[in-house]
């Protein structure tokens, strides 16, 4: 394939998972490494950096949105990027150790685990009394709803903290945003409430992937010619599907981008297991 | 895009702002960038073939931020495009550079220390130390 057909189709395939991301609230970043690797037999290392500079277009583009409607909590996120930048780095020099065939079993268990978490409904938790670290560290916090601005609690700042570790370790390792952690620890643990602990996560994700990017730099898993469609790709799909959330019917496209997910994880496993990668 | 105004302590809203065009501006100039490399490599290589399903790493040019700014004053359309992701690398950094400050005038010192540390593990890993 030459230069330029490998350009335009990598990044149709980039633009139509950003897209799907933005439009379902998965994130497009989760299957540019199984896009890269099982459809234009890309490398694992380039595809994994490729997808870690998208992950902080689109997080950072997003961000910028979210943090000026004041739902994100900057104190809770710039707390739990202690733990995901030190774990981003952990999982950043794993990458160089362990066989890209392990990697890709790793990630192929990621995937079944979004898509399942994906099906499953989030359920508002009441008012949380806040523990004792979120008092002493401040992180209890307001956020905009139609009555007013709303106050909430933080729990389990601990357990979140040492989830949030786990995080960063599989955002270093798989080049992912890994948010579907991220708001599990927030959502679950923390019981923060919905638009905050999203906000937060996305919030926390360019930090987070900045930390292993630069590792990734070094060791030249960055491809400036393979990154460069991904990363458009990625953010003007993830721009565009923004613009027409409003009238898109987001469970459909759910159940879509859950079967794709599903079967990019089988053939991620089934690659992984037999050394195809 | 302009600082917080004012000698006093900035109000959490200003600082919310000042991030939200920070983050907007960083990704807008990174893309333009890489995109502009991304042109000139298209023009000047588009046909040549692609070899992504070996691993070979990357020139010394494409590694550290060193060798992109040589690789951009040698013109190399690569290490354009590869300014533009390290802008794009560069810009959660300098978010967190900011929130320093902000924490800073807030005289918030727990704080301080938490973001200080968030940005050495930053600068520690886009600096190659571990090289």
């Amino acid at each position: 394939m030459s230069v330029l057909a490998l350009t335009l189709l990598v990044g149709s395939g980039a633009f139509a998972a950003g897209l799907l991301g933005a439009l379902t609230g998965l994130g497009g970043g989760i299957v540019i490494v199984p896009l890269l690797t099982l459809v234009f037999g890309v490398d694992i290392r380039y595809a994994i950096g490729a997808s870690l500079v998208s992950v902080i277009a689109t997080s950072s583009g997003a961000a910028a949105a979210y943090v000026r409607e004041g739902y994100t909590n900057i104190r809770i996120g710039m707390l739990l990027e202690v733990a995901t930048t030190l774990g981003a780095l952990g999982g950043a020099y794993l990458a160089g150790l362990i066989s890209p065939n392990v990697i890709a079993v790793i990630f192929s268990l990621v995937l079944f685990y979004s898509a399942w978490r994906s099906t499953r409904r989030r359920e508002e938790h009441p008012l949380a009394e806040p523990d004792r670290w979120a008092t002493r560290l401040r992180l209890d916090g307001t956020y905009p709803t139609p009555a007013g601005r709303q106050a909430y609690g933080v729990r389990g700042v601990p357990a979140g903290f040492a989830l949030m570790y786990v995080a960063g370790i599989l955002s270093g390792l798989l080049g992912i945003g890994s948010g579907v952690v991220k708001v599990l620890a927030m959502d679950q643990v923390m019981r923060l409430p919905f638009k905050v602990s999203t906000t937060t996560s996305n919030f926390m994700i360019g930090v987070t992937a900045a930390a292993s990017a630069g590792i990734y730099l070094t060791r030249g898993y960055i491809d400036p010619g393979l990154a460069l469609p991904v990363m458009l790709g990625v953010l003007s799909g993830a721009l565009f599907g923004a613009r027409i959330l409003a009238g898109a019917r987001v469970r459909v496209l759910r159940n879509i981008f859950s079967v794709i997910i599903v079967v990019l994880a089988f053939e991620m496993l089934y690659k992984g297991i037999t050394g195809g990668l | 895009m302009t600082a917080p105004r004012g000698t006093g302590r900035w109000t959490d809203e200003q600082v919310e702002l000042f991030v939200g065009n920070l983050l907007r501006w960083g990704v807008l100039t990174a893309a333009a960038v890489a995109l502009v490399g991304g042109i000139f490599y298209l023009v000047r290589s588009g046909s040549a073939p692609v070899h992504y399903g070996e691993f070979r790493g990357q020139p010394p040019e494409l590694t550290s931020v060193a060798g992109v700014v040589r690789g951009v004053r040698a013109l190399d359309p690569r290490a354009v495009i590869q300014l533009g992701l390290l802008l794009l690398i560069a810009t959660p950094v300098a978010r967190v550079a900011f929130s320093l400050v902000a924490f800073l005038r807030q005289r918030d010192r727990t704080y301080v220390v938490i973001t200080s540390i968030v940005l050495l593990l930053l600068l520690y890993s886009l600096l190659g130390f571990e090289r």
